[in-house]
C-alpha cells in the first residue's frame, strides 16, 4: 500500500473536524474523496501533506510515518500537494513558479526532464513561461499549480479541487490531463465537489460526511449508489 | 555599458571622493548614513526578503555594540578583532529569542519584537550582570587599529565604514540571488505555498533572523569604535523604528532602495537643520505623501528574475 491513513483525528483548536479517518491508496490508483462543504476533505489532504498537524492517528507513506514529519520533508519524500485556490506565486514568472516546485530536487537533469514533461502536458505554460503568473487566467494558473506540484517529482499527487472556479471546458481538459499524469505513473488523490466528474476519472472513492467516512467503494459502485446519486449527483 | 552600471560607478566614485571636499561635520553625517545603511541592509534580509515584521533590530545592534564595549574595556581585546565576535553574540542572541516566536505572523511578530528591544534596553539600563554600566553606559572604548594605523578622525572612519558597507552590499547582492535568497522570496510571497513546495520555512526564517542579527552586531562593533562611549539611549525603540522606516520607505527587498532610504532618512534631517523645529514636520509630511503615492517604497524591488541558466531551454518547435 502506497499511502495509509489510520484512525486520523484532526482538531482545529478544540473542535475536532476529523474523527478517526481510515483510508488507503494503492500505487497507480486515482482515488477521490467526495463530500459537502465542511466535511473535512481539504483538511484530510492538508494533514497528509503536513500543513495541518494531526492530533492522533497515523499517516504512512511506504510505511514511513508522515504525521511525524514537517510539510517540507513530506514533499521531499514524493508527496506533492496542489492546494485549493491554486496559490501560485503571482509576482514570479511561470518558469520561476515551476522551478520553485523543484526546490527539493537537486539533479538538474531530472529537473529539466520534469520541466519538459510539464510543458508537454500543458503547452500553454511553455508559451507563457516568461509571463508573470498573476497575469494568467484561472485555468492557466490551475495548470501552473499542477505543474509546480509535478516539478517536485512526486510519487503521489494530492489535488485539492482542481475544478474550482473554472469554465466547464477547462475542467474537462484539466481532468483529462490528470488522467495522463496518472498514466505516467503518478498516484493521485483527488478532492472534488464536482462528484460526477471525479467519479468518472477515479478508480475508487470515499464519501466523507462531517469528518467521518460513510462510504467506500469503486468509482463505478459509487456512481450507481442510490444514496450517492441523491446526495451528490443531483438525484437522477 | 548599461545605465545601471554607469550609475553604480558614478555613485561609488562620488562616495570615494566625498571626504575630500566635505568638512568633518558632513563626513560624520555620511558616517551615520553608512552605519544606518548597513543596519538597514541587515534588517532588509528579515523584513524585505523574508517579509517578517521585525521592529526590534536595535536589540541586536545593542548586543554587538555592548559585546565590543565590554570585551574591549575589560579585557583590552583590539576593537576590530571583536568584529566577528560581536556578530556572533548578536546572532546567538537572535537564535535564542527568535526560535520560539518565528511562527508568529505579521503584526503579532511585530509586537513581540518591540518587546525584545525594550527588554534589552531596560536590561542595559539596570546594569544587568553588573557589566553594562547602567544608564551611564560604558566609556573608554579604544580606537580601532588597522595595519598599525589608528583610525580616529571622521575622515578615517569614513573609509572604514564605507568599506564595510561596500562589502555588505556585495555579499547581500550574492545572497539575493542564492538558493537562500530565492527561498526567502517565496516565503514572503506565500509561506504556506512555500512550505507546501518543500521549503523548510521555519528554518529559513530563523536563518534570516540570525544572519540579519549577525550583521547588525558587526555594525554595532563599528558603532562602538566610532563613538568610544556606548549607552542604552542609543538603542531605544525609536532606533528600531528608524531602521524599519529606512527599509520600508526606501523599498523593502531592494538594496538600492534601502541605500537611498538611509541617505534620505538620516541625511535629510541634517540638510534641513535650519528649519529647526519644523524639520520633523516636513519629514513626517513627506513620509505620509510617500506612503500614499509609492506604498512599496521609493525604489520597489523589481519582479524577480532568477538566473535559471543551468536549466537550458528545450529546443524550439515543441509546443510553441
Amino acid at each position: 500500500m502506497l499511502l495509509r491513513v489510520e484512525n486520523l483525528t484532526v482538531k482545529y483548536g478544540n473542535v475536532e473536524v476529523l474523527h478517526g479517518l481510515n483510508l488507503h491508496v494503492a500505487k497507480g490508483e486515482i482515488v477521490t474523496i467526495l463530500g459537502a462543504n465542511g466535511a473535512g476533505k481539504s483538511t484530510t489532504l492538508m494533514t497528509i501533506s503536513g500543513l495541518v498537524r494531526s492530533s492522533s492517528g497515523g499517516i504512512f507513506f511506504h510505511d514511513r510515518p508522515l504525521h511525524q514529519l514537517e510539510a517540507h520533508g513530506i514533499v521531499g519524500l514524493g508527496v506533492a500537494q496542489v492546494p485549493e485556490g491554486r496559490r501560485v506565486f503571482t509576482t514570479l514568472s511561470v518558469r520561476e513558479n515551476l522551478h520553485l516546485g523543484a526546490f527539493t530536487q537537486t539533479d538538474p537533469a531530472l529537473i529539466r526532464r520534469n520541466l519538459d514533461w510539464v510543458y508537454e502536458m500543458f503547452p500553454i505554460l511553455r508559451t507563457r513561461r516568461s509571463q508573470l503568473a498573476g497575469t494568467l487566467s484561472g485555468g492557466e494558473q490551475q495548470m501552473l499549480a499542477i505543474g509546480r506540484g509535478l516539478m517536485a517529482n512526486p510519487k503521489i499527487l494530492l489535488l485539492d479541487e482542481p475544478s474550482l472556479g473554472l469554465a466547464p471546458i477547462l475542467v474537462k481538459s484539466i481532468f483529462s490531463t490528470i488522467r495522463e499524469i496518472n498514466k505516467s505513473g503518478v498516484t493521485i488523490v483527488l478532492v472534488e465537489q464536482n462528484a460526477r466528474l471525479a467519479l468518472k476519472l477515479a478508480d475508487r472513492g470515499y464519501v466523507l460526511e462531517t469528518g467521518r467516512i460513510v462510504l467506500e467503494d469503486t468509482a463505478k459502485g459509487l456512481l450507481a449508489d442510490p444514496e450517492v446519486r441523491t446526495a451528490y449527483l443531483g438525484g437522477v | 555599458m548599461k545605465p545601471a552600471t554607469v550609475l553604480n560607478i558614478v555613485v561609488v566614485a562620488v562616495l570615494l571622493m566625498a571626504p575630500y571636499w566635505l568638512n568633518p561635520y558632513w563626513v560624520d553625517v555620511l558616517n551615520s548614513i553608512g552605519l544606518y545603511a548597513v543596519l538597514a541592509l541587515s534588517l532588509n534580509i528579515i523584513l524585505g526578503y523574508a517579509g517578517l515584521f521585525h521592529m526590534g533590530h536595535a536589540a541586536f545592534f545593542a548586543m554587538g555594540t555592548y559585546t565590543t564595549a565590554i570585551l574591549n574595556t575589560q579585557f583590552g581585546i583590539p576593537v576590530l578583532w571583536l568584529l566577528p565576535l560581536s556578530g556572533l553574540a548578536a546572532g546567538a542572541f537572535a537564535m535564542i529569542v527568535a526560535r520560539p516566536i518565528i511562527h508568529l505572523r505579521g503584526d503579532y511578530l511585530l509586537i513581540v519584537t518591540i518587546g525584545i528591544v525594550e527588554i534589552v534596553r531596560i536590561a542595559l539600563v539596570n546594569n544587568v550582570f553588573g557589566i553594562t554600566g547602567g544608564a551611564n553606559g560604558i566609556f573608554g572604548i579604544s580606537r580601532p587599529h588597522l595595519f598599525g594605523h589608528v583610525i580616529r578622525t571622521p575622515h578615517e572612519f569614513y573609509y572604514l565604514i564605507f568599506a564595510f558597507a561596500a562589502a555588505t552590499v556585495l555579499l547581500f547582492v550574492r545572497l539575493e540571488n542564492s538558493r537562500f535568497g530565492r527561498a526567502l522570496n517565496y516565503i514572503r510571497e506565500d509561506d504556506t505555498a512555500a512550505e507546501g513546495s518543500g521549503i523548510d520555512t521555519a528554518h529559513y526564517k530563523l536563518v534570516a533572523f540570525v544572519l540579519g542579527a549577525f550583521w547588525a552586531g558587526m555594525a554595532g562593533n563599528i558603532f562602538a569604535a566610532k563613538m568610544t562611549i556606548v549607552s542604552p539611549e542609543s538603542f531605544t525603540f525609536w532606533e528600531s523604528v528608524v531602521m524599519f522606516t529606512i527599509v520600508i520607505l526606501g523599498g523593502s527587498g531592494n538594496i538600492r532602495g534601502v541605500l537611498l532610504g538611509a541617505f534620505l532618512i538620516i541625511g535629510l534631517p541634517e540638510v534641513f537643520r535650519e528649519f529647526a523645529g519644523a524639520r520633523m514636520l516636513f519629514f513626517g509630511a513627506a513620509m505620509v505623501v510617500m506612503m500614499i503615492f509609492r506604498p512599496k517604497g521609493i525604489l520597489p524591488p523589481r519582479a524577480r528574475t532568477y538566473c535559471l541558466d543551468f536549466l537550458p531551454e528545450t529546443p524550439k518547435g515543441i509546443g510553441r
